[in-house]
């Protein structure tokens, strides 16, 4: 035994050609069953509101899902009779300030957390994780107070300052994590060439975390649009309003007769949203899955 | 060298003024302004905010001889007291440092101001994530935890009209003590527990479904399918609700097509028991789409050699997927399926947008059949202005996630690699 080698069995890469029994059609028309059916479930709130966009008329009753006249009077409705511009050009407001604001603050606290060793620094870690835990959302009443001391109620401005500030434990631990990954001898070679720290970290660190500031940048970017607790608590009068409370009234609204409206300005919304996660597909998924342990 | 250290003393009382001495104008300069601005505009704010915060104001709501309103504002004293014992402690550092640093010789080499930037980049880089995470987190928290503890409420006890006292744990032991409040919080609590499990589980599941379905060998234009299934992840989640709420109310259409199929309308959102089923299946059609996008990227890491050899083996496909995908799929996604539980427990916003909380329960104080405790929180600070129990609530949820909370994070990468513990 011990001098002839084991015969290593061969190993057929041809596969066998696949026979077409009644089992594997079954499993085929099973298979494909389910994909129509969930497309069908997944598709139809939005093709409905689509249809409900297009109907005369403004009730729910009414509208059908493939209207026998469809018109766009709903959508040059909402530029002429409602303030719909006003809350649209708000919304982009708050929330391209608010990308701003989160980004930055963000992004140099964890870039700090990542790289620098100092007094205080574990203990600002745990500071941070313990605030995380609690959600900001219920200091409600704390941050109408104060914002009323600040002078900032009813302010855009005062809302961005929320925003960014709540953001921050939860996005400088995943940031901090992204920035752990670049290797620290890039940074090292940068200082041998004098650069300081901060060329270090907008030449080096920023263009090469890309991909999840990206994902901070559109979160923080997307937050604003569907928030509407502290909009409607902070925003009083109705030339500060933002679509998400220009649309809930119109839902929620007692006298509940604009449907087709709120159907047409929930899709104006929508739209420019959903393309541009298309777009951004690719980061989206990265940071969404850089919570997942790696094996 | 010698001759310079003896000023150092004179900083503990003059901040700065050792650093002048040493020809450090700048630090020097910055610290005497610190002293200065505390005692001027400091010392009576803060007077003013300790008192406030201990008595919470003694001047109850009056018109005096003028005839003009005359009252302490008991919330306002609160906050003041609340940035009055921050900045105390800021400055209390500031002061610490400036001692300290008096003791320090001269730098020796002359450096330039660039270098003298760089070389405290951390602090100046961190300075404005601090401040706004104190004032915007920390103080907002320290105020809702201090709220508990007082009556803060309608109609007795709220500014500017009335005083607030602060009474200990009387909030705690009404909660828990008097039988309306108790009903509430245990029954509000079992179903925020259901319902953040079953809305969990079941996007989850569903995710894991679609991921395994499109992912499988029969099926083509894979591609297509994926991005139809995405497709409610990217519409704005507060829309789809509201679409919901209205595909569900009802006279809307799915009633209507029930009855054209000569079946009875259904309470989607008015029935107690079906109102909670709705609102999982809705969950399940935002849900899914997050965690079938992150499946499909872990089932692409499940090494193939795993399925070959079980092939070998002559496993089912069943078995293939109870002992290799859902243990694998599980151990990655664990923290996130643990995320996604804290996230469904405080869902403020599905609730809110779709169902409100309805139908309303008679036996429950303030909140309805389908209030998660986040949304009953809310129903007591916006429409009953019930300040002092929506804190202890507040807090208990806090103590409920916050193991879970932390639980995640020790496990998450960014974590184990720093040892905290």
């Amino acid at each position: 035994m011990k001098g002839t080698p084991t015969p290593v069995p061969e190993i057929k890469f041809v596969k066998p050609k696949k026979k077409l029994t009644p089992k594997a059609i079954a499993l085929k028309v099973l298979v494909y069953t389910f994909l129509i059916t969930n497309t069908i479930f997944i598709l139809f709130p939005i093709l409905w509101i689509i249809g409900s966009s297009l109907n005369p008329g403004d009730s729910l009753y009414s509208s059908s899902m493939i209207p026998k006249n469809p018109t766009f009077i709903h959508y040059k409705e909402l530029f002429t009779k409602t303030d719909y511009p006003i809350w649209y050009k708000n919304t982009l407001k708050v929330a391209f300030l608010n990308m701003i604001f989160s980004t930055i603050l963000t992004t140099f606290n964890a870039y700090v957390f990542s790289r620098f060793r100092f007094k205080g620094r574990k203990a600002g870690l745990v500071t941070i994780l313990v605030l995380q835990v609690f959600p900001s959302f219920l200091t409600l009443t704390a941050i109408y107070t104060l914002l009323m001391q600040l002078n900032l109620l009813n302010t855009h401005i005062g809302l961005v300052l929320f925003y960014s500030g709540a953001q921050i434990p939860a996005n400088t631990w995943l940031i901090k994590g992204y920035f752990d990954q670049i290797p620290k001898s890039l940074d090292e070679a940068a200082r041998v060439d004098g650069a300081t720290n901060f060329t270090t970290f907008t030449k080096i660190i920023m263009p090469l975390a890309v991909p999840i500031i990206v994902f901070l940048a559109l979160t923080s970017f997307i937050g604003p649009w569907m928030d509407f607790i502290f909009q409607s608590l902070v925003l009083r009068t109705a030339d500060k309003k933002t679509l998400a409370m220009g649309l809930m009234e119109m839902v929620t609204g007692q006298t509940n007769t604009k449907f087709t409206l709120f159907a047409a300005g929930a899709i104006l919304v929508a739209v420019p949203i959903t393309i541009l996660y298309a777009f951004l597909q690719k980061y989206i998924v990265e940071g969404l899955s850089s919570g997942a342990v790696k094996s | 060298m010698e001759d310079k250290k003896k000023y150092a003393w004179l900083s503990y009382i003059i901040m700065g003024s050792a650093q002048i001495m040493k020809g450090e104008y700048i630090k020097g300069i910055f610290l005497l302004l610190v002293e200065v601005l505390t005692i001027i505009f400091g010392i009576p704010y803060f007077a003013h905010g300790l008192w406030g915060i201990v008595t919470l104001g003694e001047t109850k709501f009056h018109y005096n001889e003028k005839g003009i309103a005359v009252f302490d504002h008991s919330i306002f004293l609160m906050l003041q007291g609340i940035i009055s014992i921050l900045l105390i402690l800021i400055i209390i550092g500031i002061y610490i440092y400036n001692v300290k640093d008096a003791y320090k010789a001269k730098e020796e080499k002359k450096i330039t101001l660039r270098d003298k930037i760089d070389r405290n980049f951390h602090y100046i880089f961190m300075t404005p994530g601090i401040l706004a995470l104190l004032f915007f987190i920390l103080l907002p928290i320290i105020f809702t935890v201090l709220i508990a503890f007082t009556d803060y409420s309608s109609p007795y006890h709220l500014p500017p009209r009335n005083l607030v006292n602060w009474v200990g744990f009387r909030n705690f032991k009404e909660l828990f003590g008097l039988k309306i409040w108790n009903e509430t919080l245990s029954g509000v609590f079992v179903w925020t527990v259901t319902w953040a499990i079953l809305a969990t589980v079941t996007s989850f599941f569903v995710g894991l479904m679609w991921a395994l379905i499109v992912n499988s060998a029969g099926v083509k234009i894979k591609k297509l399918w994926r991005t139809i299934f995405i497709i409610p992840y990217a519409v704005p989640g507060l829309i789809s609700m509201l679409i919901m709420r209205l595909l569900f109310s009802g006279p809307g259409p799915i009633n209507d097509f029930l009855e054209h199929l000569g079946l009875q309308r259904i309470g989607w959102l008015t029935d107690p028991h079906i109102a909670k089923i709705t609102l999982v299946l809705i969950n399940m059609w935002l849900g899914a789409p997050y965690f079938m996008a992150l499946m499909t990227s872990i089932l692409t890491n499940i090494p193939r050699d795993l399925y070959e050899s079980s092939d070998i083996d002559g496993a089912t496909a069943f078995q293939k997927l109870r002992h290799i995908t859902l243990p694998m799929v599980l151990y990655s996604t664990m923290p996130l399926l643990i995320s996604s539980f804290a996230y469904n427990f405080n869902n403020f916003m599905l609730i809110y947008a779709v169902t409100d909380g309805g139908p309303v329960n008679p036996n429950y104080r303030y909140a309805g059949h389908t209030d998660i405790l986040i949304s009953w929180i809310y129903k007591m600070t916006l429409n009953q202005q019930q300040y002092h129990m929506a804190s202890v609530v507040t807090i208990l949820i806090f103590l409920m996630i916050a193991p879970i909370v932390a639980y995640t994070f020790t496990r998450s990468k960014s974590f184990r690699e720093e040892d905290l513990i």
